[in-house]
């Protein structure tokens, strides 16, 4: 039953806007969001009164603890001159914006509104990194604090897990690293813009300079082996296989499919949305696979009326390098302990099969956790119309792309698929 | 027998208690630890407890270098790391714990796998003892 609901009718992004994602002492949430609205707006091909925003999702996971502000509805209404109409603040953890997406979405296709903003901000960098590691870890189930669990530990023992089952290894996950940072220096919006060999050639640079022994590296996984160079945070998770502690915000403007072409001549339509809920580590039925995946897949797939060879390229949940290969594989992109074969042979690189994280992923890009649903759509957009700038997935006509976003260690998982026609 | 709540916090006495306890549904059988207040099997709510064997093996690990902070309390850091893991318990269910017996710093030594048997951490005094799960290799 559920592998075959349709909307009541069509929605269409016809914008979308993403601020700088980074550190930003100088820069409060209002300010980042206020960066991808004006983006937004700009970018509507055919010109835009936000007066006529009807209602707002705007998708938060916890600034309530990071900046001790809570309501973000409200701020963000205010902010963009929405108020007094309705904005909601949606928390999913890391999936909070594309939540807020999937409530404007419904919103639309129910007939209730035609023209809705949709989006998310985080504000992460005013705390410590413990303090970033304690909110954060707000989001894992409530037992594996007790373990002793860390957000990148929960991923850690997935890896360890898919090692075992399938013979994969931390040189596999480095493949990942390494293909995210050679997308980074093409995304001008992104936290990191350095691939692994100019970060490689920085500390050699540095070490010479101080008159210290300069690291004879070969390649760019001899760094990666090299704690010195990528040390362990939650074994076999290791520096270069987690994203950053990251500012920003991004937003979609969202309308009902036949009001589409009065903002553009090319909208980008959802055709397909799914959801899923997972459990906590010791009650999940796979280490090496998240079930809220699988059901997000089934939905969106069954909505969609498509197939995961039609997807041309997708924007994963990048939190941790091996997320990024269960993805794929839970998507269907890839058989089950192959992912990490095909992207050893670079299917998953901009100019490969299947090219996954064009925008550097959250690995390179940023992952301020609330803005980093709506900011993963932006990439289709700008991809599926061709604005990719140098990163633009090469010699192919794109008409198909995905998002997959995770919130927590997977008690939330969506996946949305986006057409242009 | 038993007669607590089938909660967590009933849960987590038994462990102060040195008892490591499950529920099960008395309808269709299914073990739950920790324990649920129902069946998500069969929808029943009629539970029982159940005192699991302790024993089972390791499943996922991970070695913790950059600790929380209630575990640096506990003199975790980069320097000294500590395990921690799933383990599929030998009456099915699988349950998150600390791993204790392996050199976390040499995270290649541990092996999925590993036959382990149930410890219990205690921590603290008085009102704010706590008793955590564990898992050793037997």
């Amino acid at each position: 039953m559920t592998g075959k609901r349709k909307l009541g009718r069509g929605v269409a992004i016809v914008g979308a806007g993403m601020s700088n994602f980074g550190m930003f002492p100088d820069k409060d949430s209002k300010d980042v969001f206020a960066e991808a609205f004006s983006e937004m707006i700009a970018g509507v091909d055919k010109g835009f009164d936000p007066a006529d925003i009807q209602a707002a999702w705007i998708g938060n996971f916890s600034n309530d603890f990071f900046v001790h502000q809570a309501h973000w509805g409200p701020i963000i209404a205010d902010l963009t001159g929405i108020a007094p109409k309705a904005v909601t603040r949606t928390e999913g953890a890391c999936a909070s914006s594309t939540l807020a997406m999937r409530d404007g979405l419904m919103a639309i296709a129910s007939g209730m509104y035609d023209i809705v903003l949709a989006g998310g901000v985080e504000e992460m960098s005013k705390c410590t990194t413990e303090e970033v590691t304690e909110g954060l870890a707000l989001a894992t189930s409530p037992y594996e604090g007790d373990a002793g669990y860390t957000f990148p530990g929960v991923f850690g023992a997935l890896a360890t897990a898919y090692f075992n089952k399938y013979g994969a290894g931390r040189e596999h996950l480095m493949n990942i690293t390494i293909k995210s940072h050679e997308n980074a220096p093409l995304n001008p919006k992104g936290q990191f813009k350095q691939t692994i060999k100019d970060l490689m050639e920085a500390r050699k640079a540095k070490a010479e300079k101080k008159g210290l022994p300069v690291p004879g590296w070969a390649d760019e996984k001899e760094a990666l082996w090299d704690p010195a160079f990528n040390p362990p945070v939650a074994w076999p998770m290791h520096l270069y296989d987690c994203c950053p502690i990251s500012d920003g915000a991004s937003c979609v403007l969202m309308v009902a499919e036949e009001l589409a072409k009065d903002f553009t001549d090319d909208p980008i339509y959802v055709v397909g949305f799914g959801q899923g809920s997972g459990r906590g580590l010791h009650a999940c039925p796979s280490l090496t696979s998240f079930e809220a995946n699988k059901n997000a897949a089934k939905e969106a797939y069954g909505m969609s009326g498509l197939k995961p060879r039609d997807i041309q390229f997708a924007e994963v949940h990048d939190c941790f390098s091996i997320a990024e290969l269960i993805h794929i594989e839970d998507l269907g992109f890839f058989e089950a302990g192959e992912g990490y074969k095909a992207i050893a042979e670079g299917e998953t690189r901009r100019d490969g099969r299947m090219p996954i994280n064009t925008s550097g992923g959250l690995k390179c890009k940023g992952h301020p956790v609330g803005a980093t649903g709506t900011a993963q759509m932006f990439e289709i957009w700008k991809q599926l119309r061709g604005e990719a700038g140098e990163r633009q997935i090469p010699g192919r006509d794109l008409y198909i792309g995905a998002t997959q976003n995770l919130g927590g260690t997977g008690g939330t998982c969506t996946f949305t698929i986006f057409e242009r026609r | 027998m038993e007669e607590r709540p089938f909660s967590d916090i009933s849960y987590r006495q038994f462990l102060s208690e040195g008892k490591f306890m499950g529920s099960r549904c008395r309808k269709c059988g299914e073990l739950y630890v920790p324990p649920r207040h129902f069946c998500i099997a069969c929808r029943s709510d009629d539970m029982e407890w159940h005192e699991m064997v302790g024993e089972g093996e390791l499943a996922a690990f991970t070695c913790i270098f950059v600790a929380p902070p209630h575990m640096v309390e506990l003199g975790y850091d980069r320097r000294n790391p500590y395990c921690t893991g799933v383990v599929t318990l030998k009456e099915g269910p699988r349950i998150v714990a600390r791993i204790e017996g392996v050199d976390a710093a040499r995270p290649e030594s541990i092996a999925i796998g590993t036959p382990m048997k149930s410890d219990f951490i205690r921590l603290g005094e008085g009102e704010g003892a706590k008793t955590l799960l564990a898992f050793r290799p037997s």
